[in-house]
């Protein structure tokens, strides 16, 4: 599986941001201090739907300590458009109206006003002096609910689009698509087993660790000075400037380090009210959120109501799908379930097939992306399925899959025909694992198999690098660092100049001191920022070569780099002895890089989980589970499997305990982490990975991105695992308990 | 608010005085009195142990310890685990075995983990995942950790050895 020979690329080096974050050195959002600081508070609406009739701040802005109110009314008042919020267009009333509620709540948690006082605690207690009149109003917190005729509607000006057009008629449905391909009715006629199951799938939240915080300064010059925890500092400098109405350069956003996003802190909630604060108090304003407040007030990823139907042949062809996705979007349109629609059938070469999707506004928190956001509710649907026809037809459960790989040439239900993609090998090597064919070793135990395919991302990253006269370089990026990217960035440009990694010292910079640079986020910051220093890097070596020939007093052209040295004819010199003579030739190197890659590739990965289900109690214990995932080319081996154990374990969490239990008034009643329950380090095995490499051609070092496609399977896996464990197929997630014991009775019944 | 008052503790072995509200945890005078901002803040309830600091030999969530409980106490946060400029075998082991992602908990492990092997030199795997169930991680789905903590106590014993 070698792709090539490579002297950095493929190595384990420590990371570069390492001894900061082991001694506490770091500085994260929340740590960002500085003189004057006043502290700010966010008041949220206790109901799911409420119209605001008004909000009356005088008694809270007489508390002791209380510097500024702002509300809705504060915020600019222009028509609408149409903005980029980093992952496709919004109007900016949505966006606006998602960071303070304007008219009416939509769900709870809304924000509805903020407060900047002297303390955290005194800007607190001024929110609960805050006297808001709701009317309140009926909720609806369902997919299917919220598409029925007599649904409370959301937003009166929300027209559904369907088929790509607007219809003019007012529902919840702010969108529905169809993908077609073949003739889904010949399909079925020549299938010899079909099945066909519904499913729901909770709302669940990212989860990361560090609450979302920030902090403002609108500055005496006019400028907006930001500095918070973000995926993408770009994301949030575009955000905030629409928000504000002012032009983007006048919002500069530097970006700290980041406690885990998983797509859920691309959205912008705080900066635009911070700088409001700021603006009005002429201090600077930091926000941090409660647990609280990140679980009821920032986007989780969509539950959803999903129905697959698949058919086959006795000889184990797949002749033909349907898939009908209904995902929750929360209080603004955008639930993701576009992504869900390319995903659902997408490790499946099949002829006829019909996709229908639904983006449906529900009174939840507007929902965010999600580790490959969109995907894992629809293969949980597929991926069980799946397994029920291969059983039907007796036919093991990877050898159908395999029957049916998606492979060069197939062609998607959305349009894209796939290149070089490693679904076949990614099965091939769960086939080979020995997990797959080694003992279940006792009772009420059972192995199942899942795949998942994400599509990755490109969009645009831009890079600097200046030599040292040492021999060192400093590689500046955009890419906030949420896992160890500094590191697989750095190595990329080591690897083209020829020195260690260690020798690369790369640093995420501030939105005025690199180009742009979209999200960390679509598995792309390996691929696309990599290829960014991958191009500065090469815009070193050029500039170098010229040096050297200048020294040599001979032709650019001539000169070769082999491993750190420049040669020509018989002269050779190091990187660093070149290096050393720069100020004598010509004065400094520095190089760029800007890149829009189109050649992005798609990466598959694959589970095989045994599980033990306890049949008293319907508890399911993980014994062993093994993850498989195409990287393309894995940069550093070491983080790339730490993605995939992360991204597993948050499937895993997923599968079987977590959710957004919701009463029904519309309030979530677990919205803390110690009833939100995530997988602690006692839930779980180790998680053993197994990294395949069929190299991306669309990128210099083959490299797919491995952030996202590996939370995709679990909950199909185990689904399965679950099925041969205690002979019951679970048609919903959380797969928890009582819900196990449920179909237990159930079948007994 | 109440007037505040005068607390007298041992900080990372360094005598330390502070003035604190009643109403302030621990965490948020380390934070924002010290300016000790390695111990992190993920829930405040005492639920995802980013906060976790030593207190007199043990382990608690510094999120539900008053800032006034540290009075006559010896408190050991991330900052006071290396050995000047060395790192501890468990932060070294960390880096090795890339046991972190984020990093926002991993002050919080790190802590953990020093004081199971101050009391345990050679846990199982089955105790050092016990131990740490307090402490939440969303990257890494563990098995670096544990695997940087078995290999961290390893190394403790060479050194002894």
């Amino acid at each position: 599986m070698k792709t090539q020979e490579y002297t950095v690329v493929g190595t384990r080096p420590i990371r570069h941001d390492g001894a900061d974050k082991v001694t506490g050195r770091a500085q994260y959002g929340a740590d960002f201090q500085m003189a004057g600081l006043l502290h700010g508070h966010i008041l949220r609406s206790p109901h799911a739907h409420a119209q605001i009739r008004s909000i009356d701040t005088s008694k809270a802005a007489k508390l002791p300590g209380v510097k500024a109110i702002i509300t809705a009314d504060d915020f600019p008042q222009g028509p609408d458009r149409m903005v980029d919020l980093g992952e496709g267009d919004t109007p900016l009333s949505y966006a606006r109206g998602n960071v303070l509620a304007k008219g009416k709540a939509l769900y709870r948690g809304h924000a509805v006003a903020g407060i900047a006082a002297i303390s955290a605690h005194v800007a607190e207690e001024a929110a609960g002096l805050i006297e808001v009149d709701y009317e309140v109003l009926p909720c609806v917190l369902t997919a299917p609910e919220a598409m029925r005729e007599d649904a409370p509607v959301l937003h009166a000006d929300l027209k559904t689009k369907e088929f790509g057009e607007q219809t003019g008629r007012t529902s919840n449905i702010a969108e529905h698509f169809r993908h077609e391909m073949g003739n889904i009715e010949t399909g079925f006629a020549e299938a010899d087993v079909i099945v066909e199951r519904e499913f729901h799938t909770a709302t669940v939240h990212q989860g990361y660790i560090e609450p979302h915080n920030t902090t403002a300064l609108w500055n005496n010059d006019g400028r907006i000075l930001i500095w918070c925890s973000t995926q993408g500092s770009f994301v949030v400098r575009d955000v905030t400037a629409c928000i504000l109405d002012v032009p983007v350069s006048q919002v500069k956003v530097t970006p700290m380090e980041i406690g885990g996003g998983f797509g859920g802190k691309i959205p912008v909630y705080l900066e635009p009210v911070a700088a409001m604060l700021s603006r009005k108090t002429g201090k600077p304003v930091k926000i941090v959120m409660s647990r609280k407040d990140v679980f009821e007030g920032t986007g989780p990823t969509p539950g959803s109501y999903i129905k697959v139907k698949i058919g086959s042949r006795k000889d184990g062809r797949i002749t033909a799908a349907q898939a009908y996705l209904a995902y929750e979007a929360g209080a603004y349109p955008g639930a993701m379930v576009g992504p869900g629609g390319m995903c659902v059938f997408a490790a499946y070469d099949i002829a006829n097939v019909v996709i229908d999707g639904f983006d449906v506004v529900v009174n939840k928190p507007s929902t965010a992306a999600y580790r490959a956001p969109g995907a894992t509710n629809a293969a949980f649907a597929t991926e069980t399925v799946v397994d029920e026809i291969a059983e039907k037809l007796g036919i093991d459960p990877l050898e159908f899959r395999l029957k049916n790989a998606a492979k060069e040439g197939t062609r998607r239900a959305d349009g894209p025909k796939y290149r070089r993609i490693g679904c076949v090998e990614v099965i091939e090597a769960m086939k080979n694992h020995p997990h797959y064919s080694a003992p279940l070793g006792g009772p009420n135990r059972g192995r199942g198999v899942a795949v998942g395919f994400w599509f990755n991302i490109g969009l645009p990253s831009s890079c600097t690098i200046s030599v040292n006269a040492d021999g060192t370089v400093n590689l500046v990026e955009g890419s906030t660092d949420i896992g160890g990217t500094r590191t697989s960035i750095a190595m990329q440009a080591a690897e083209v100049l020829g020195i260690s990694a260690a020798d690369v010292h790369p640093t995420v910079v501030d939105t005025d001191s690199v180009g742009f640079t979209a999200v960390t986020g679509g598995s792309r910051t390996t691929f696309a920022t990599g290829w960014a220093a991958y191009e500065a890097a090469q815009d070193i070596v050029r500039q170098m070569k010229e040096r050297a020939a200048k020294l040599w007093e001979t032709e650019a052209a001539s000169v070769e780099l082999e491993r750190g040295l420049f040669r020509s004819g018989d002269k050779a010199m190091s990187f660093a002895d070149l290096a050393a003579k720069l100020e004598s030739t010509g004065g400094p190197v520095v190089g760029r890089g800007a890149v829009n890659p189109r050649g992005v590739g798609g990466s598959f990965s694959g589970n095989i989980v045994d599980v033990e289900v306890d049949p008293e109690t319907g508890k399911v214990t993980i014994l062993r589970f093994t993850a498989v995932q195409d990287a393309g080319k894995a940069i550093h081996p070491s983080y790339v499997e730490g993605q995939m154990q992360g991204g597993s374990v948050q499937g895993i969490g997923w599968a079987l305990n977590e959710e957004y239990y919701m009463n029904r008034d519309g309030a979530m009643t677990n919205s803390s982490l110690l009833d939100y329950r995530m997988p602690t380090a006692l839930d779980l095995p180790m998680i053993d990975t197994v990294i395949v490499e069929v190299a991306n051609p669309g990128h210099p070092f083959g490299v797919r991105g491995v952030g996202e496609a590996n939370i995709i399977p679990p909950p199909g896996a185990i689904a399965n695992a679950i099925y041969r464990a205690a002979g019951v197929r679970m048609n919903r997630l959380p797969m928890n308990p009582p819900a196990i014991m449920q179909a237990i009775w159930n079948q007994r019944d | 608010m109440s007037g505040k008052m005068r607390i007298q503790t041992t900080i990372n072995g360094e005598p330390q005085e502070f003035l604190c509200e009643p109403r302030q945890s621990l965490l948020e005078c380390l934070r924002d009195t010290l300016g000790l901002t390695g111990t992190k803040e993920g829930c405040n309830d005492g639920n995802c142990g980013a906060c976790t600091v030593i207190m007199d030999d043990r382990i608690v969530t510094s999120c539900l310890v008053l800032g006034v409980e540290a009075e006559g106490c010896r408190v050991t946060t991330i900052e006071g685990i290396a050995k000047g400029s060395e790192l501890h075998p468990l932060q070294q082991s960390f880096l090795e075995n890339a046991a972190l992602q984020c990093g926002i908990c991993t002050p919080g492990f790190i802590v953990a983990a020093k004081a199971l092997l101050d009391q345990e030199a050679h846990p199982s795997e089955e105790q050092i995942r016990l131990w740490l169930a307090n402490n939440l991680c969303r990257c890494t789905g563990y098995d670096k950790i544990i695997r940087a903590v078995e290999q961290a106590a390893a190394a403790g014993s060479e050194v002894k050895a």
